[in-house]
């Protein structure tokens, strides 16, 4: 594993491997030890064309624990807003010694055009690419499930996950039906079917258009944002009407299950898919998710760069 | 192969390296085992047991990952981590006793001491380990040693324990194939 660009590129071992390190680094950090000197040396470039703040400083403080150097460049305050292109970026980064690009860019595939070409020799991991992919948040996500509802399992085996609300421009629900159905869970999608992406049959999911009847049936239940920057036209008739039918208030917290958990990636808009008591409400694990997304990230960066300088596999 | 080390021998070897550190530190209660994963961890918890059998108490064990800081990580593909395991007390003002199964190059005990160092400072730090093969290439020496092996750089020595192996038994076997 050289890049990490699509959860497509992992192996169930492999996701299982990145699940268990950072299991590890979570309770040594916790713990005993805030910073390891495992990447002292490597320099890290955090590379985000497009907004962040979790995902951003995440990534940051994930690979200064492991004494990696990190340079932080966005798109605002860089050449990327006069118009440089993707390739005169990878070559400056690639000029100045980069070990790893963490991208995150609008353009749906940015991250396979920096890994595909020979642009840039350092390693490539995706942090988000338009509507397509974002694997470090399936990972950590696959990761809180696991850890709340495992009960000690490597994999999510008979679990049930329901996400809901804009699949369409979700790169999160994509890399997350992946993740966790390699994983052995069963994925149910929850949306109005103008937020469901085309050709949504052929996922290896259940569609459902009725939040009641699937939130009394399910272990975790992941709330998408709504992402009114990339709707260009009208996918619902009124926020109201959405967040009566696909928003998760009050009562239907009161209708999971006693054991499950209320998962949302971040940024809410609170009052719109997720009413602020439910966001705020014991189940939820959405801070949560957040600390454990340093851990995640910790381990991918180590199982990407802690070792030979290489290609193949990781053991 | 050979057989080096028969399980009888072995656990003679825990047992006197049990008395040598009360010996030592003067009995139990300010010493802190920690094994290093895999089968070092397992002695620990056996060299504990010894220990708890002679002085009756409870002496502290733990186990101490050394992955991450290992000077050869750049060399191999990145390994999964091992579980390190503090005892409550922490290793502030103890004497802190690292087993080992062999020790060889002194590296994994380099390593070892920079993981202990980041979790605090210990009182003292001596080394436990039931094979001393020889071929340092750090100044690095074993305090408590269950059997010196003369061997030669390209032999390769490997430790078997119940808990890993099914069985208990060190043997020395000729290099170039492993």
């Amino acid at each position: 594993m050289k890049h990490l660009l699509s959860i497509n590129d992992l192996s169930r071992d492999e996701a299982i491997l990145i699940l268990d390190t950072a299991a590890e680094l979570a309770r040594i950090s916790d713990g005993p030890m805030k910073k390891l000197p495992t990447l002292r040396g490597r320099t890290i470039v955090n590379l985000f064309a497009e907004d962040s703040t979790r995902t951003r400083i995440s990534f940051e403080a994930a690979a200064k624990r492991l004494s990696a150097d990190v340079i932080n460049f966005s798109a605002k305050g860089s050449s990327l807003s006069k118009g440089e292109s993707l390739k005169d970026t990878a070559q400056t980064l690639q000029a100045m010694g980069a070990d790893a690009v963490v991208i995150r860019h609008p353009a749906s595939g940015a991250p396979f055009r920096l890994a595909d070409n020979q642009w840039m020799s350092g390693a490539v991991i995706n942090a988000g690419d338009g509507t397509h992919e974002h694997p470090s948040q399936a990972l950590l996500d696959a990761y809180t499930i696991r850890k709340h509802l495992g009960k000690g399992a490597k994999d999510l085996a008979g679990l049930r996950v329901a996400i809901v609300g804009d699949i369409l421009h979700s790169r999160v629900a994509r890399s997350n039906v992946l993740l966790l159905t390699k994983l052995g869970a069963h994925v149910t999608l929850v949306a109005p079917p103008t937020l469901l992406p085309f050709g949504v049959d052929s996922w290896p999911v259940t569609i459902s258009y009725d939040l009641d009847s699937v939130i009394p049936q399910v272990d975790a239940i992941m709330m998408l944002r709504i992402q009114q920057e990339r709707m260009h036209e009208i996918f619902f008739p009124s926020a109201r009407e959405y967040s009566r039918y696909f928003g998760l208030n009050r009562d239907r917290v009161n209708a999971l299950n006693p054991n499950a958990i209320i998962m949302h990636p971040g940024p809410m808009n609170r009052g719109l898919e997720i009413t602020a008591d439910a966001a705020d409400s014991a189940r939820s694990v959405i801070v949560e998710q957040v600390s454990n997304g340093v851990s995640v990230r910790m381990a991918i960066l180590y199982l990407l760069l802690g070792g030979a300088p290489i290609e193949g596999g990781i053991n | 192969m050979k057989t080096v080390l028969p399980a009888p021998d072995i656990s003679r070897a825990i047992v006197r390296i049990a008395h040598e550190i009360l010996e030592r530190y003067d009995g139990a209660d300010s010493i802190t085992l920690l094994g290093i994963p895999t089968r070092g961890a397992h002695l620990a918890t056996r060299i504990a047991a010894a220990i708890n059998a002679i002085e009756g108490g409870q002496v502290a064990v733990g186990t101490l990952d050394t992955t991450m800081h290992r000077d050869d990580l750049r060399t191999r593909s990145p390994k999964a981590l091992l579980p390190t395991l503090i005892p409550t007390a922490g290793v502030e003002g103890r004497h802190v006793v690292l087993v080992d199964d062999v020790l060889f190059s002194g590296r994994t005990i380099r390593a070892a001491l920079d993981a202990l160092g980041e979790i605090g400072r210990p009182t003292s730090v001596s080394l436990a380990v039931l094979v001393d093969r020889g071929h340092r290439e750090l100044p690095i020496k074993a305090d408590f040693v269950g059997k010196n092996i003369p061997t030669s750089r390209t032999e390769i020595i490997k430790v078997n324990l119940v808990e890993v192996d099914g069985t208990d038994e060190v043997t020395i076997a000729e290099g170039g194939s492993k």
